[in-house]
Order: C-alpha cells, then structure tokens, then sequence
C-alpha cells in the first residue's frame, strides 16, 4: 500500500514518443499492390488468373517468332527456309533487310535516290520546327511546311530538267516515299480546305452554307475506297478529252477532297467552341469580319482542336494505305509484291512483311497519338493557370 | 463570316452599295453560283465528249443487261448466263449489309467488354485492354484484312486436315464450317413463339414496375423473363420433337477424303473481312464505352452506393444510362464508319458492292459515271439516314435543363 500511494504520488508521466508502429502489410508495399490490384475479390483473382494464362499462350509463341527462332541475315529464301536450316523458323527479317531500298524508294532510280533522300530530311525539318511548341518563329515554320516545302519536294522528286535533276515518272515512285507524299498532299491540303469549308458551313450567307454543308456531307457519307475509284475513273471523264491526268494525280485528289471535308467538321467544332464575347470584343475594338477571324477567332479556335487535327492526320495515314488498291505503288503495295517474289519464297516471308509494315504504321501512328495527347496535356494546363 | 457585320447606320443617307451587307453578300452568294455552276457545266460537258469519243451509252439500261459472271457468295440465287447486273447490284448490296448487320453486333459485344476492361480495378486486365486498343488503333484497317485473309487463313491446313472445333464445326483453308440449321415447313411456329415469349416478358416487367411503384414489393422479373423468353420455345420445340417433329434439324458437316461436305460453308474472304472489321471497330468503341462510362461523374455512383444500391445495380440504374447519352452518339459514328470500311472487302476478294458493282461490273460496262453514282448515293443514303435517326435520338435523350 505504501508502496502504490508513493507510485501514485508521482504519476506516470511518458516523456518520449511512442514508436510508429509499422504499417500494416496490406496497405502499402508491393505485396498490397498485387494484393489490391490484382486479387481483390474472387472475380479479380479469377481474371488475374485468365489473363496470364492468356498471356502465357500468346507471349511465349511470339517471341519465339519474332526474336529467338527469327533469321536475322541472308541472301535468298535458303536462309529462311526451315528444310535448309533443320530447324523451325520464325520471321525472316533477313528479307527485311534485302528488300528495304524497295520498301523505301520503290522502283525509284538508284542514281537519284539521293533526292528522295534530301526530301525526307527537309521534311524531318519542317515537322520538326511545326512540331517544337517552343520553337522560334513558327509562323516562318508554317509557311515553310505549307509553301516553300510541297514545291521544293516536288522538284526534288519530279524531277526539273532544266536545273540539272532529270524528271522521274511517277510510275517509278514506290514504296514508304509514296505513302509519305500521298500523306502529305492530305495534310498540307486539308488543313486550308477545311478550315475554308468550315468557314463557309458558319457563314450568315445560305448559298455559301448550303453549298458547304453539301460537299461536306458528301465525301463525308461515301467511303474513301469509292472516292478513290471515282477519282480514278471519272476524273479523267470530267477533264477534256486531250488532258491525261497522272496516275499518282488521281487518288491525291480524292483523298485531298475526303480529307478537306474530315478537317471542316474538325475545324467547325474548334469554331463553335468560341464564346461569343470574341466575336463582340472584336467588333468592338473596330475589327471587320475577316480581320476577326483572321486575328482573334482562327488562331484560339485551331489551336483547341489540335488533337482533333492530328487525329485526322492519323487517320488519314492509315487510310492512305487505300491508295494500293487503285494500284498506286505505296508501302503496302510493294510489300504485297515483294512478299511473292520467288527468291524470297519461304513460309514466313509474307507474316514478315506483314509485321514490318505493322511495325512501320504504328510507330508513326503511335507517335503521332501520343504527341496530340501531350498537347492536349499542355492546352489543358494554360487552361487551368 | 460569323458575325454579323456592322450594321449599316439607317441615319447615313450615302452609303455607296458597294459597302451595303446585303449587296455584298448577294454578290458573293452569286459569285459562288456562277464558279459551282461553270466547273460542274464544264465537266458535265466534258464528260458527255469523252463518253461520245468512247462511244459509251450513258443511261441506266445497262442493268438490265445479263451480267455473264458469276459470284460464288449469294444469299439470293445468282447465276452467270441469266442474271443481270441488277441483280449483280442487289446481291452485292446485301453482302454488304450481311457483312455490316454481322460485324456491328459483333464488335459491340466485344468493344464494351474491351471498354469495361480498360476500366478495370484489375490491373493486369486493365494493361492488356489497353494494349489491344493502342496495337489495334495504329495500325491500318487494310493491313489486318490482308493479314488475316493471308497470313492466317491461307496458312490454314487443307481440308483434309482441318481443324475441328467442339461442335462438329471445322476450320480450313477453305473457310469455317459450321452445321447448316434446315428448317421444315413448320419452322414458323419457333419465332412465333419466341415473339410470344419476348412480348410475354416485356408485360410483365411494365407489371412488375407497376406493382413495385404501388405495393414497394419486387416481383422476380429476370427469372419469369427468362423463363418466357427462352423456356416457352424450348418447351415448345420439346413437345413438338416428342410429336415427332422436328422444326430445325442441323446438318453437320461430314469430313470426306479431300473435301468436307455439307454443312454451311463460311468462306475463308467471308471470315477475314467479318474478323478484320470487328477486331478494328471493336477497338475504336471501348475507347467511346471508357469515354462514356468516364463521363459520369464520381458523386453518382457514390450517391448510388449511399442509397444503398449494389455495385452491379449501380451499373445498370445509374451508371450505364447516363453513360449511354455520351456513348451513343460516337457508337454510332463507329458503325457508319464500320459500313464503310466494309468496302474494303475488295481488298481480300468478298463481293460486296464495290467489288461487284464498283469492281467487276464497272470494268465490264465502262458505264463508270453511272455505277460510281449508284454505289455512291447508296453509302450516302446508309449515311444520312442513320444520322438523322441519330439525331432524333440526341434530341430525345438530350438533358433537358432549366
């Protein structure tokens, strides 16, 4: 008793802080990770279990295809065919890497593979300098991709006598070259055209909106593959009868039509999406109707719909691939050509070449998303400040 | 353009009509007339030339003409020596919708699941759904028909090492082979009592709603709509299989030395395209279903929760209605796009319209004005009549705001 009351005269008083506990296992750490992520419930553990199955079937056989059982050099199909090998062969990438100046250049002549070459690097240059949000003097930029560019390209690639490059027919064109032109012709085209036509379907004038909205709903409503076969058939009816249209010409104009029509409806919602205030501050500071656009209403309203217009730059590159059906040369087409060839015949050569070309769309496909997302990205935080 | 000029001040009495909006607009409106008018005048005009110098007879008469070829996949009886290119036309336009009908349904079943994938808890899951749209997205339509028409089904045994699958249905180089469903003469009575069943089940979920509204008592609706709606028929095809007979028998398909017979032959052009489309479109629409689904705010499913509601009810009461009014709109744009992208059925050889119309028909006639107008106006028509149906529906599901 004595000895408790001397306790309780001097009560317990705890100077230091108690230690964290630990905390739980399951709430943090990789263990609850898996745990939360992937076996929270009974279904969860269930699809856990099915996708690595899944994963299982299909990753394994792949790799072996694509990697381990892949045959990486050779001259002729003797490298890739599993009777000479003695072993199970996979993709023959050495027909990759024969054919890969075709795949490039087509048939382009071999001497004047140096000018398909130049064009590409100042085409690398002028995305470049669209591409580089914080790059000097982008208005030179622009005028550069959409003038000096497609001229240069074209008396680069076709060729000017008269300074010393001799023509190349367009027949001769092939390959990634093509598809990057035809590309190129619906991006460098569609942008003015639709921003035009958008223009035009917003416009207080009903002749103007009427015939707009007409061509737009048009080429909007008819597949591409259609359009192309009209550009091929009929465009040479609709000119005189002494003007022969190249074969190249034709489709580029179908998909330029087709793709102006796409970027009106994208440009149109950019439009919309302007408050109305713009339009009156405009007015009030004294601007006139083209001044505004030109000025205040084009530059915010293309500028909210980037990743709209570089969507509709990845569609229109997947769907350039059309072009080989109207028998335009372009990268499917030369795989397609290459992939019977009989020195290469061999059982995996044509799943090569078509994973190639896979491989080739969707880097640029894939870059191209991910860029308009990273825009968005930053159009999204100056929105937010 | 957008905005309305400056309107002219009523109190200047001289303004010259050159400035005058109206006059100006006018102006411009009949300027662009003029341009339209002359560029289609000019290759009206040269067109009618070259079609004289070819000596080609514009007009539609040529439909009526025997056709002379022959299209090996049909739903209505073709043949070379008597059909007309009419008759052409129509079978390729109902391959066309065959092949639409088949993939729409197809990738909206396997898009949602996509799209509820993506949005997973589950990680794994989460990160494959993901890879299949980003793979599938990026890589051109084209490519994965000529993919799956060469890569895979021409690399398919031949028929006399076909595949079987659980079934009695078999996969060769020559197509999939399913068992052919005949039917007798008083198959009739099946849909009927289907019809019966779905109708059953739709009065009594209104009955159901009506008493739950009165009494706050739940009727088992799913359990009497299943029972309706797949037991009557069932027990109906019973009772009639105990009368001895049968209204749907299978004809299976028969593994013969080289060949298989019998059965319902799907061809191997068939398969690839139906394939193709719907592994693409499907891509495009779990990334509208996420979009969607996205689009309802967090605080309904937590108010749901806070009701009370299960996790799955929340889904369907709450969730997926709201998410519907989002995903609806571009859903369709997927299918318009789906229907387009059918006509790449000449890529891989299926007769669509454009193969047989378009392709064949065109090349044997050179009557191009006329077949690229008819092929043309029947995508367009698809087009606009399922934008404006879409728009009478964004209207009646809009939200109707104060």
């Amino acid at each position: 008793m004595t000895a408790s009351s001397g306790l309780l005269a001097q009560p317990f008083v705890r100077r230091d802080p108690v230690p964290a506990a630990p905390p739980p296992a399951l709430v943090g750490g990789p263990v609850a990770w898996i745990r939360r992520n992937l076996f929270s419930s009974l279904t969860s553990t269930a699809l856990t279990l099915a996708a690595v199955l899944l994963l299982a079937l299909i990753l394994p056989p792949l790799l072996r295809f694509l990697v381990f059982d892949a045959v990486w050099t050779g001259e002729n199909r003797d490298a890739c065919r599993p009777e000479v090998l003695g072993r199970p062969v996979g993709a023959c990438w050495a027909f990759v890497a024969n054919k890969i100046n075709y795949f490039v250049y087509g048939s382009y002549p071999i001497e004047a593979r140096w000018r398909a070459d130049v064009f590409f690097a100042l085409l690398a240059f002028g995305l470049a300098w669209m591409l580089w949000l914080d790059a000097p003097r982008r208005d030179l930029g622009a005028a550069y991709f959409f003038v000096v560019f497609p001229l240069a390209s074209y008396a680069l690639l076709a060729g000017v006598p008269a300074l010393g490059l001799p023509a190349v027919p367009t027949s001769l064109w092939g390959g990634m070259l093509v598809t990057i032109v035809v590309s190129l012709v619906g991006i460098v085209v569609s942008l003015p055209f639709g921003v035009l036509l958008a223009l035009g379907r917003r416009s207080r004038l009903p002749v103007v909106r009427l015939v707009c909205v007409i061509f737009i709903e048009f080429w909007r409503g008819v597949p591409l593959i259609t359009v192309l076969f009209m550009a091929n058939v009929m465009l040479p009816l609709f000119l005189p009868g002494d003007v022969t249209v190249d074969r190249l010409v034709r489709p580029l104009v179908g998909i330029a039509l087709f793709s102006s029509a796409y970027m009106a409806e994208i440009v149109r919602g950019g439009l919309q999406a302007m408050p109305r205030g713009q339009f009156e501050g405009a007015m009030s500071l004294g601007l006139g109707p083209w001044l505004t656009m030109r000025l205040v209403i084009l530059p915010q309203a293309l500028r909210i719909v980037i990743p709209g217009i570089v969507n509709s730059y990845i569609a229109l590159f997947k769907d350039t691939t059309l072009v080989s059906i109207v028998g335009i040369f372009d990268f499917i087409r030369t795989i397609e050509s290459a992939r019977v060839d009989p020195n290469w015949a061999a059982p995996t050569v044509s799943v090569t070449g078509y994973a190639f070309a896979a491989l080739f769309y969707f880097l640029f496909c894939f870059g191209m998303s991910r860029y308009s997302r990273f825009v968005e990205r930053r159009l999204s935080a100056s929105h937010a400040r | 353009m957008q905005t309305p000029a400056p309107a002219t001040p009523r109190s200047s009495p001289k303004v010259s009509p050159l400035y005058d909006p109206r006059i100006r607009g006018a102006a411009y409106q009949l300027l662009l007339l003029v341009v339209v008018g002359l560029l289609a005048w000019t290759a009206i005009d040269n067109a009618a030339d070259n079609l004289r110098n070819a000596r080609i007879a514009s007009g539609f008469g040529f439909l009526g003409n025997t056709a002379g070829f022959d299209v090996n996949q049909s739903l209505i009886p073709f043949a070379a020596a008597s059909s007309t290119y009419g008759a052409a036309f129509v079978v390729g336009l109902i391959n066309t919708l065959m092949v639409a009908a088949i993939g729409i349904v197809l990738a909206t079943i396997l898009g949602f699941l996509v799209g509820i994938a993506r949005l997973s808890e589950n990680w794994i899951v989460a990160r494959l759904a993901e890879i299949y749209i980003e793979v599938i997205r990026n890589i051109p339509l084209l490519l994965q028909l000529l993919f799956w028409y060469i890569a895979v089904l021409s690399a398919l045994p031949s028929a006399r090492d076909s595949y079987a699958l659980p079934g009695s249905v078999f996969l060769n180089q020559r197509g999939l082979f399913l068992p052919r469903p005949l039917l007798a003469a008083d198959a009739w009575a099946l849909p009927l009592v289907l019809a019966l069943g779905i109708a059953g089940a739709v009065a009594f979920r209104i009955h159901a709603g009506r008493v739950q509204r009165r009494t706050g008592r739940r009727l088992p609706v799913r359990r009497v709509a299943a029972l309706l709606v797949l037991g009557l028929p069932l027990a109906v095809w019973g009772l009639l299989a105990l009368l001895g007979l049968a209204p749907v028998t299978f004809e299976l398909p028969v593994k013969g030395t080289f060949n298989l017979r019998g059965g319902l032959q799907l061809y191997p052009e068939f398969v690839a395209l139906v394939l193709g489309l719907v592994i693409y479109t499907a891509a495009f629409i779990a990334e509208v279903v996420r979009a969607g689904i996205q689009a309802v705010s967090r605080g309904q499913r937590e108010a749901a929760r806070a009701l009370g509601l299960q996790s799955g009810t929340t889904l369907r009461l709450v969730v997926i209605p709201q998410a519907m009014r989002v995903i609806v709109p571009p859903l369709t744009s997927q299918y318009l796009n789906l229907t387009k992208n059918s006509s790449l059925a000449v890529a891989v050889g299926y007769p669509d319209l454009v193969q047989i119309f378009m392709g064949t028909v065109l090349n044997q006639t050179g009557q191009a004005v006329e077949v690229v107008a008819i092929t043309m106006a029947v995508y367009l028509t698809i087009s606009l009549v399922t934008a404006s149906v879409m728009n009478l529906y964004n209207r009646r599901v809009a939200l109707v705001e104060r």
